[in-house]
């Protein structure tokens, strides 16, 4: 059967989400994601013409906090669990671009 | 070359941290300088279960930028996430606007060279949070503090209106005083409080036919002057690179590129493909943002004149120079007190001479305002009339501001206690100078001949008045009784 995910589709993903998969692994997500998509379509049926689309599932708005400031962790608590650090840093791969 | 003729296209991205103290989405303290990692928490460090809430200041700051960039301001707006991985920002996506943005629709006036104004659209203005910072040292690695990770950052896209260097960079100048005028950003550059994104092609036209370049967007750009100089630099780089091989804008082939400030150029930056797949969704942990009139009102209530319709008041209203008006007009607070001692009836030149001439220097040293450094814009207002009034001499002014500075005396008090007021008592100054004229029949003389030799001479005897008074006397008075003695 034609999947609607294909497995390319699922290296593209898992790719962009810097995520290394098995071919096994690759085989059965394109399962599991077509499986959702199926189900996607079915309530691609309902007839949703007059209804507003929905931003967010509760029905509220406008939950702020003032600017204050509240006690952070600092620089011990912060790199306690990094996988390795240099200094008061965290130490990663090097990087070439950012935001 | 032949016929070839060409105009420069720019529109701007440009990012603004926000002045708050804490950050957008939890209450770490945003403090430059701080230890490395130490203004962080589970928010920011993206650790599961933690939810973000929103800072009500930062979303009014934003909306108040938005306003004074004359955008229409959203009724509803929502959060998106952008897909990101890179580990200056740990959750693996940006809080970010995309469908809904707060602002909309807008323009900025900027001035020209010209000394005319032009508007620059604004496309959108819409609020998000900062990366944290990635810092290179020497080895195979980089290192990251994620204490600017969550800072409120405000972006602002302008449609691509601009047609020089100098017009992107009057453009960012302007936006930097008006974040500045309201409070809602420092815009300290050094500190990264700014950073500018141009997008630039070229219409060229040849021999009839136009093409247009291909197009280049210079990032992270955190200066005015490498802002202004990468422009121009890819302008010229554009150029040359059509001529040499024709290259038009495409589907696909925009470029992106560094600036290398040491060697003045910009450098392609090699970009994959689905790297701008930012697979963006609705952020389910944060609740839309409902705008009423009420608290609309409430935010536009805190706009102001804005720093360039100021300037241009003060050149027209009160005859200054463009010079000085941009001076009074850097910060908000050194126009309002302005302003003030105008209101109070100091003279607009005179007020602006003090100011720029003698309470900016002071308050710089000081580092503080002009309104702290004198409380009282009254006691200025007078001290401009003193001097307008001949009640004591521009340098005497000078002088007493000084001391005004210091202790926050009246002008007339501190004219007296340093025995700076001119005598205008004609009486008193006409026996003075009659005495003066005794003592020196020469100079008399060879005023009454006239010639050459008259101006000098009356020079010489009001300086000798001048002598005889220590300095006090007031010149133009002295002038007028010599004028009647001698004709």
């Amino acid at each position: 059967m034609q999947k609607k995910i294909s497995r390319a589709q699922v290296r593209n993903v898992a790719k962009l989400s810097r995520l290394e998969l098995t071919e096994s692994e690759v085989k059965e997500f394109s399962g599991q994601l077509s499986a959702i998509l199926g189900y996607m379509e079915k309530m691609n049926k309902l007839d949703t013409d007059n209804v507003e689309p929905l931003a967010h599932c509760l029905p509220i708005s406008n939950c702020f906090r003032e600017d204050a400031v509240r006690e952070s962790l600092g620089t011990e608590k912060t790199l306690a669990n990094a996988p390795q650090r240099d200094g008061d840093f965290f130490k990663v791969p090097k990087i070439i671009d950012s935001l | 070359m032949g016929n070839l003729q060409y105009k420069v296209i720019v529109g701007l991205e440009i990012h603004v941290h926000l002045r708050t103290k804490s950050k957008m989405f939890c209450g770490c303290a945003l403090e430059y300088g701080a230890t490395a990692n130490s203004r962080v928490c589970p928010v920011c460090l993206g650790m599961p279960g933690s939810l973000p809430v929103m800072n009500k200041q930062a979303f009014e700051y934003a909306v108040l930028a938005a306003l004074a960039l004359n955008c229409k301001i959203a009724e509803f707006t929502k959060w998106d996430r952008k897909g990101y991985y890179y580990p200056d920002l740990p959750k693996n996506y940006q809080i970010s606007q995309y469908d809904l943005p707060l602002g909309t629709g807008g323009f900025i006036e900027i001035p020209l060279q010209s000394g005319q104004t032009k508007k620059i659209r604004i496309i959108r203005v819409h609020l998000e949070e900062d990366a944290g910072k990635n810092l290179h040292p020497a080895g195979n690695f980089s290192q990251i503090d994620l204490n600017r990770a969550g800072t409120p950052l405000l972006e602002i896209v302008t449609e691509p209106d601009m047609n020089s260097a100098a017009e992107v960079r009057a453009l960012a100048v302007e936006l930097q005083r008006i974040v500045r005028f309201l409070g809602v950003s420092v815009a300290d550059m050094q500190k990264g409080h700014m950073r500018f994104e141009p997008n630039i092609n070229l219409i060229i036209t040849r021999d009839g036919t136009e093409y247009k370049t291909p197009i280049a967007e210079i990032k992270n750009l955190n200066s005015f002057r490498a802002l202004e100089r990468s422009v121009d630099y890819e302008i010229q780089r554009q150029l040359d690179e059509f001529l040499q091989t024709g290259k038009v804008m495409e589907m696909g082939n925009k470029t992106t590129h560094g600036w290398d400030d040491e060697n003045q150029t910009t450098v392609l930056q090699r970009e994959k493909e689905e790297a701008h797949d930012y697979r963006y969704f609705p952020e389910p942990d944060l609740v839309p943002v409902v705008m009423n009139e009420r608290w609309l009102n409430e935010i536009k209530s805190k706009l102001c004149e804005l720093p360039l319709q100021k300037q241009m008041r003060y050149v027209s209203e009160y005859k200054l120079s463009d010079y000085d008006a941009g001076v009074l007009t850097a910060e908000r607070s050194t126009a309002e007190f302005f302003e003030r001692a105008v209101k109070k009836g100091g003279d607009p030149k005179r007020v602006c001479n003090l100011l720029t001439q003698v309470g900016l220097k002071l308050a710089n040293e000081a580092g503080c305002t002009l309104a702290e450094l004198i409380p009282a814009a009254e006691n200025v207002a007078e001290l401009a009339e003193m001097i307008d009034t001949g009640k004591v001499s521009a340098s005497a002014g000078n002088t007493i501001m000084r001391k005004m500075a210091e202790s926050g005396e009246k002008p007339q008090i501190i004219a007296e206690q340093l025995n700076l007021l001119q005598k205008s008592d004609a009486g008193e100054l006409e026996v003075i100078v009659d005495k003066v004229l005794e003592g020196n029949p020469k100079a008399v003389e060879d005023v009454k001949s006239g010639g050459k030799k008259s101006k000098k001479a009356r020079g010489f005897l009001l300086g000798q008045v001048m002598q005889k008074t220590s300095g006090r006397a007031n010149p133009k008075i002295i002038s007028e009784i010599l004028a009647e003695k001698l004709g």
